[in-house]
């Protein structure tokens, strides 16, 4: 292997592994926001679930910034026909991430308990969209879409919503709903960890007949099971494994574990699409016209200085954004309003 | 209505929104960090309410800021997808570089800043607002990175197999001397747009009246801000004064515009002070002071100035063959030519205003708070650098017309080619409307924060205790139990 095709190749693997820890840790955001309306019983729980994430949402929003950037300097290809061709889902996206983005900000701001409840909404409705949304996107590519010549997108309405980009959709809220959970067990008071455990719990038991319908439609609906056969299947088996140890760990009230579970689910949903398109990063329905990794990369020279970049400041990122998590680890506890002055509490 | 049309639209559009809270994000961060370092040396309890407060404003700058910025990243995919394309290999990099160097770095560190007010010693948290301030500013500099390749492309090479750009030198790329004339400008005007915004708000809230007991807070702010704004005032003209020299040897195009001249002027030049423009018949009547042009362009009293005309000219002959589909070169000269006038005039009037404040609030004779006419100036200036931010993109972008990449690729070749006009029309509206709602919100939201003055900043609670409301009865069984 030339020092040009590991390049090509370490790349592919970066993209994938970005939007895997972006749905490791976005999934958390998404999580918790939908936690506010389906949990939550009133505005200060819903205050003090949007305070957990409260330091660390733009974080690790960023990590999909960062996805979406290095796919443009890497396989400018792949973006241009990724983004362009699915307009109005990432549309959609946008819009829900504006709404979650400004949410905890203006709740934080705001004075009376109906003006918040808009801003918990907005952050609630910016939980559900992106998720789902994302979701359909990654399980609508990987049925194939129609491509030109010049490997545009034109996915007519059923490419793009079909039953499995639905199932998609809803299984990375799902997830994402469940993972959200088990991180306000960790950063909640002792009651209220349980009380997360608890719903977890039962929320599992709708995993599994989903994950079993998800992977008969992967079955039919792509061609992952002929043409990557035992790594889509090991991967399957993994998903499946983390989602039965998440349960149990749920069960057993460990929110550590459960939460390492779930997280190594949603990761292991972009394992799965990103290990059966390979070596194509757009699957074209007339199957000659796919985009191949290895024709959407940027110049060997390009992914040498990105290389370098990346094998520099990756670890730094990774110690900083680790150290914000570690000094901010302790559980919330409320505590009273001050008598004094009519402050909006400190989201 | 086309698909071209609405997504130069939709770009204008989101870019200027986005550039309202770039700028004041990077300029409140740097100001607030100004005043959280006084608070660490001086230990003057106001000092730490200043960073307080109008850190509250900042938050909610940077918070609208992040918005819009995560669409600039997605459209260059998903409405100029041949563009991405064509230069995703050179533009690509510098922004996947700003995620991974300047995103992570401020996102990370604003989120601690917020949260451990009482975990850190002042010595320790200032750090934080400083480590965002930075990142912010490093964001500026990767961004004007891709920018100036746009501008003026340099370490590229065409791919004969492709047609696409590739980049042969990264160093040239980020050393282009573009970016290095437009940054320092960018980051002054930047810094001017943050302190002058606290001035004015602080002028505000001097002429309050229930909160005649917060006078000293204000006239601290205001003179805190004031001293950022002068200097950067200072700068941001010194620094435009240099661009201006590299736009005349990269895009004469564009500095003839902004100059409104189209026939060669005479050696030495007259500067246009206003005037009158007509585009179609290409003729511009107006005010001129004598040699001021020459002055200006070349820092000499000698020295002609090319006309739009003669470039025109030029620029024909140079890409007719490449280019046949383009009939002339001109660009939007009326447009130009009174951005930069308003720019400038911004420059100019904070640098005298902000000046003026400090005079007035001098020790020895202070007397601005008293008087209300000289407090309502300075307040409803406070919204003058905007008007001078937008100018000066105005110029920047509309300046290259018709040029996507200057000299390279055109912005009718750069579009998405699967994009429709309903899609667009669609995406255009419920961005204008989201537009509308969050500027509103956050001007609504910062002059609230204003009316209830510093007080609502003393009473937080620890940084990992949530105040929950009082009147919530579930709350209150939650603190007995904890």
């Amino acid at each position: 292997m030339s020092m040009v095709d590991f390049l090509q190749l370490l790349w592919f693997f970066v993209i994938a592994l970005l939007f895997a820890i972006f749905l490791f840790l976005g999934g958390i955001d998404f999580g918790v926001g939908i936690a506010t309306r389906l949990v939550a019983r009133n505005g200060d729980e819903r205050a003090i679930y949007m305070r957990a994430i409260g330091p660390h949402w733009d974080g690790n929003e960023v990590w999909l910034i960062t996805a979406g950037g290095a796919m443009f300097a890497a396989f400018p290809l792949w973006y241009a026909s990724l983004f362009s061709g699915y307009y109005i889902l990432l549309f959609l996206v946008l819009v829900g991430l504006i709404l979650r983005g400004v949410s905890f900000e203006f709740a934080a701001h705001s004075i009376t308990d109906s003006e918040r409840n808009v801003w918990q909404w907005a952050n609630f409705l910016g939980s559900v969209l992106p998720p789902f949304f994302l979701g359909m996107m990654l399980t609508s590519l990987i049925q194939g879409v129609p491509m030109d010549a010049k490997q545009n997108v034109h996915a007519g309405f059923f490419d793009v919503v079909n039953l499995l980009s639905i199932v998609g959709g809803v299984a990375v809220v799902f997830f994402s709903f469940v993972h959200g959970l088990h991180f306000l067990s960790l950063k909640l008071d002792k009651e209220d960890s349980r009380h997360m455990l608890n719903v977890s719990e039962k929320v599992y038991w709708i995993a599994y007949p989903a994950l079993v319908v998800f992977v008969i439609l992967a079955f039919f609906f792509t061609d992952f099971y002929q043409k990557r056969t035992w790594s889509s299947l090991f991967i399957t088996v993994v998903i499946l494994a983390a989602t039965i140890c998440g349960h149990v760990a749920a069960t057993k009230k460990r929110g550590g574990w459960a939460f390492i579970a779930s997280g190594v689910t949603l990761a292991g949903v972009i394992a799965f699409i990103f290990n059966g398109m390979f070596p194509r990063v757009m699957i074209a329905k007339d199957a000659s016209k796919s985009l191949l990794y290895t024709t959407a990369v940027a110049s060997p020279y390009t992914l040498k200085a990105m290389s370098i970049v990346l094998c520099i400041f990756l670890p730094i990122v990774l110690v900083y954004f680790s150290w914000s998590y570690y000094i901010q680890r302790k559980r919330l506890v409320y505590a009273q309003a001050p008598a004094v002055s009519a402050a909006p509490s400190q989201v | 209505m086309s698909v071209l049309g609405l997504s130069r639209f939709q770009f204008a559009m989101t870019t200027i929104f986005h550039f309202f809270y770039v700028p004041l994000s990077i300029g409140l961060a740097f100001t607030v960090a100004v005043m959280e370092t006084l608070y660490v040396v001086k230990r003057k309890p106001v000092y730490l309410r200043m960073a307080k407060f109008w850190g509250k404003i900042f938050l909610l700058s940077f918070a609208v800021g992040i918005v819009t910025g995560i669409i600039q990243e997605f459209q260059f995919g998903m409405n100029w997808s041949e563009y991405s394309r064509f230069m995703g290999d050179i533009f690509g990099a510098p922004l996947a570089i700003e995620a991974l160097l300047a995103f992570f770095m401020e996102s990370t560190f604003v989120g601690v800043w917020m949260f451990t007010w009482n975990r850190f010693k002042p010595g320790v948290h200032v750090i934080f607002i400083w480590l965002t301030w930075l990142g912010s500013t490093i964001s500026a500099v990767w961004i004007l990175a891709a920018n100036s390749f746009m501008q003026h492309p340099v370490g590229f090479k065409i791919d004969p197999k492709d047609g696409h750009a590739k980049m042969t030198d990264f160093w040239a790329v980020i050393g282009n001397s573009q970016l290095w004339k437009a940054f320092p400008h960018v980051i002054s005007g930047a810094l001017m747009t943050g302190s002058f915004v606290i001035v004015g708000m602080a002028a505000f809230g001097l002429l309050n009246k229930k909160q005649a007991n917060n006078r000293e807070f204000y006239v601290s702010s205001l003179r805190v801000a004031a001293v950022i704004a002068v200097v950067s005032a200072v700068l941001v003209i010194v620094a435009g004064d240099l661009q201006t020299q590299q736009i005349i040897s990269d895009q004469p195009m564009k500095f003839a515009a902004t100059e409104g001249i189209y026939n060669d002027t005479k050696d030495p030049a007259p500067w246009t002070v206003i005037a009158l423009i007509n585009e179609q018949a290409k003729t511009t009547k107006g005010i001129e002071i004598p040699a001021m042009l020459s002055l200006l362009a070349y820092h000499s009293i000698h020295g002609s100035v090319k006309g739009m005309n003669t470039l025109n000219h030029e620029m024909l002959q140079q890409f007719g063959k490449a280019h046949p589909e383009i009939a002339n070169y001109f660009v939007p000269t009326n447009v130009l030519f009174w951005s930069f006038r308003f720019m400038a005039a911004v420059g100019f009037a904070v640098l005298i205003l902000a000046a003026l404040a400090l005079w007035f609030t001098r020790k020895s004779k202070n007397t601005l708070a008293d008087s209300c006419w000289k407090l309502w100036v300075l307040g409803v200036c406070l919204y003058l650098p905007f008007i001078g931010n937008t100018g000066g993109w105005l110029i920047t972008e509309l300046g290259r017309y018709p040029w996507l990449v200057y000299g390279l690729l055109t912005i009718a070749d750069g579009v998405s080619p699967t994009a429709t006009v309903p899609s667009l029309l669609f995406t255009n509206i419920v961005y204008f409307l989201l537009f509308l709602v969050l500027g509103g919100v956050m001007v609504f939201y910062s002059r609230r924060t204003l009316h209830q003055g510093p007080e609502s900043v003393d009473g937080d609670a620890e940084d990992e205790r949530v105040v929950v409301r009082a009147s919530a009865r579930h709350a209150e069984r939650k603190v007995a139990l904890a």
